[in-house]
């Protein structure tokens, strides 16, 4: 069985978000790879060991700093990277990114797509979606349990909706993104590190995957970012201590008015 | 040449640690230390990832990387809990005469059972009457046909009461003095192995110290390391290998420290600002953070050498000296940067400068430290 992962290289969640001109400042940003992306990796690695046999090749799109995302995943035991690379792509928005990553998985042999269920940076949460459209193939999204048919011809996935879980069949292949609570993604090993050493990862352009440099890249985008704002600082409490009566009614107002969430 | 600076691969390595620390070492430290109780399914999980035995060569199930490596290793684990990565040095303290002298047979036989299960080891030197004085060891081998018969107590332990094998420094006739030393891999559920009641600590308290008592243990002439006599000189570049991370590991407790008074001095205010404005507080900062760079530069000089083959008693002595001294000294700055905050164990700088305090004691006082390098000085 041949598993392929999508992975995008994310600003850690721990780095602090600096804004400049109205758009986001990543000069002192530090990348890890998207952590719903690491379930994606943890499931698929999961039924490679569990079937015994099989392939898990990792696919990114992104600058020269997203092959640090492929060899952590990599190091944790994928199998092969592909990295699609060239300055046409930058600057995709979730749909030109799917295009790229479709263009790239036509010409692997997959019988089942890995995403993450959205990328912690933009929280589109779109790409592995329109992937699947674009590989006119099935997607079960938001997945917290997966089981494959003994055949291995078909998925049975239980993703979250609101208020509970709906169970899905889907044929494979398929698209499957991956939520929290699918599993728990395990460590690197010092082995997995220092044989990635040894791995080649190879670079696709835009002519490699056939696609059209105008069709993905900021000139194609449907989605364009206006403006990034951080969120306004926390201002102290206010004390509400005079007639609770009419107190309330202050505070009803406020509610509403203000903070508008009434 | 020496290169201090980190390739790929280290960075890959040092973020595993750094975030198997976080995840794994920095929730417990707190707790194993107020109960003084080893967190053994950390030793499962350090297994299953590799974190530990990683200097032992990889046809034995080892990590197969150097000193250098392991540094790196020893200065994020300690930064979460020293008293937790005490028992990973020491484990590493005992395998490192297995590496040096073991025969392909013994790491066969030994090693290699050993490594492929979560387990750790422990070096079992000190006796009440011999510690900076090594030669004055007093735990007898005596031979008897195919075996050594061996008696004796060794005192301050580390992972007495939980290793799965024990590297035993013996004298066949103290006398002798060092010439009579030989250096025995006993495993630890022989017949006649004990161990005395848990140390209770000042510092490092997760971390298993205790007696070890052998009475007439036969320890298989063919766990031998080295030949009879050879023991001194081994346990001696066992000390010298082992030293630079040690030295790490007080990197990784000066760092924790530095970075705890880095934070809080931001968010403490006095006299409407806080605290970091104030230049008496900002140089304190500031000379810790001196202490750390250097003292890692010098580990990372030591191990360098050691995985070169070079001898490197005077780097090595030095870096050891120096780290653990810095760290003494960083780790009382920090509570002094925290005032009366840290002293009370709700911050963790208090526990930084208790479990500071050992590194400039186990593996070589740094008295013993200033000897190795006085006499490198002074020699011819």
């Amino acid at each position: 069985m041949h598993i392929v992962i999508c992975v995008k290289q994310v600003p850690d969640t721990e780095t602090k978000i600096r804004v400049k001109d109205g758009q986001l400042d990543h000069s002192e940003t530090k990348y890890v790879v998207n952590p719903y992306d690491e379930y994606a990796i943890e499931e698929g690695l999961r039924i490679k060991e569990r079937l015994g046999e099989g392939k898990i090749t990792l696919v990114s799109t992104g600058p020269e700093r997203a092959k640090d995302a492929l060899k952590s995943g990599l190091a944790v035991g994928a199998d092969e990277a592909i990295h699609l690379l060239d300055e046409a792509f930058e600057g995709s928005d979730p749909y030109a990114t799917a295009l790229i990553l479709s263009k790239a998985l036509q010409k692997l042999d997959y019988d089942m797509v890995f995403c993450g269920k959205q990328g912690v940076d933009e929280d589109h949460a779109q790409v592995g979606i329109i992937l699947a459209e674009l590989l006119d193939i099935p997607h079960i999204s938001v997945v917290t349990k997966l089981e494959i048919s003994d055949d291995l011809r078909s998925v049975v996935a239980h993703r979250e909706v609101e208020g509970g879980h709906a169970v899905v069949e889907t044929p494979l292949p398929a698209v499957i993104t991956a939520q929290k609570g699918l599993n728990e993604p395990r460590y690197a090993s010092i082995k997995g590190i220092m044989a990635v050493k040894k791995k080649v990862i190879p670079e696709w352009n835009a002519a490699e995957i056939g696609v059209e440099g105008d069709a993905v890249g900021v000139e194609s985008a449907k989605i364009t970012s206006i403006e990034v704002t951080l969120p306004p600082d926390r201002a102290g409490g206010r004390v509400f201590d005079e007639d609770p009566a009419q107190d309330a009614v202050k505070v009803a107002h406020l509610l509403r008015d203000e903070a508008k969430i009434l | 040449m020496f290169n201090p600076s980190l390739s790929d691969e280290h960075k890959a390595l040092r973020e595993l640690a750094r975030h198997f620390a976080r995840n794994e070492i920095t929730p417990i430290a707190a707790e194993a230390d107020r109960v003084e109780e080893y967190p053994w399914e950390l030793v499962e999980k350090a297994h299953a990832v590799g974190l530990i035995n990683i200097t032992v060569p990889e046809e034995y199930g080892g990590g197969g990387l150097g000193y250098f490596e392991d540094c790196l290793v020893a200065e994020e684990l300690s930064a979460a809990c020293a008293g937790v990565y005490s028992s990973f040095v020491a484990s590493t303290l005992a395998l490192t005469p297995l590496n040096i002298a073991a025969t392909p047979d013994q790491m066969e036989r030994l090693m290699k059972p050993f490594c492929a299960q979560p387990a750790l080891a422990s070096f079992c030197l000190t006796e009440p009457g011999a510690g900076s004085d090594v030669a004055s060891v007093r735990t007898r081998a005596k031979r008897d046909g195919d075996a050594y018969v061996l008696n004796g107590t060794k005192r301050f332990i580390t992972n007495g009461g939980v290793a799965k094998m024990y590297t035993v420094t013996a004298t066949l006739d103290p006398e002798l003095r060092h010439k009579g030393l030989v250096l025995l891999v006993v495993p630890s559920d022989s017949p006649g192995v004990s161990v005395g009641k848990k140390e209770e600590k000042m510092g490092q308290r997760a971390a298993d110290t205790r007696e070890v008592i052998f009475e007439d243990v036969r320890a298989p002439v063919e766990n031998r390391l080295g030949e009879e006599g050879e023991g001194f000189g081994l346990v001696m570049e066992t000390l010298d290998r082992i030293r630079a991370e040690v030295a790490a590991a007080a990197v990784g407790v000066g760092r924790a420290a530095l970075q705890a008074a880095v934070q809080y001095s931001k968010e403490r205010e006095q006299f409407s600002e806080p605290i970091s404005s104030f230049q008496a507080i900002q140089f304190k900062l500031a000379d810790m953070a001196i202490k750390v760079e250097a003292a890692r530069l010098l580990v990372r000089q030591a191990a360098w050498l050691a995985d070169h083959g070079l001898r490197n008693s005077y780097e090595s002595a030095i870096a050891k000296c120096f780290a653990a001294d810095s760290a003494m000294q960083i780790t009382t700055d920090a509570v002094q940067v925290f005032g009366g905050y840290g002293y009370i164990r709700d911050y963790p700088v208090e526990k930084y400068m208790r479990d500071a305090k050992l590194l400039q004691i186990y593996e070589g006082t740094s008295e013993i430290q200033r000897l190795v390098i006085s006499r490198w000085l002074l020699k011819s």
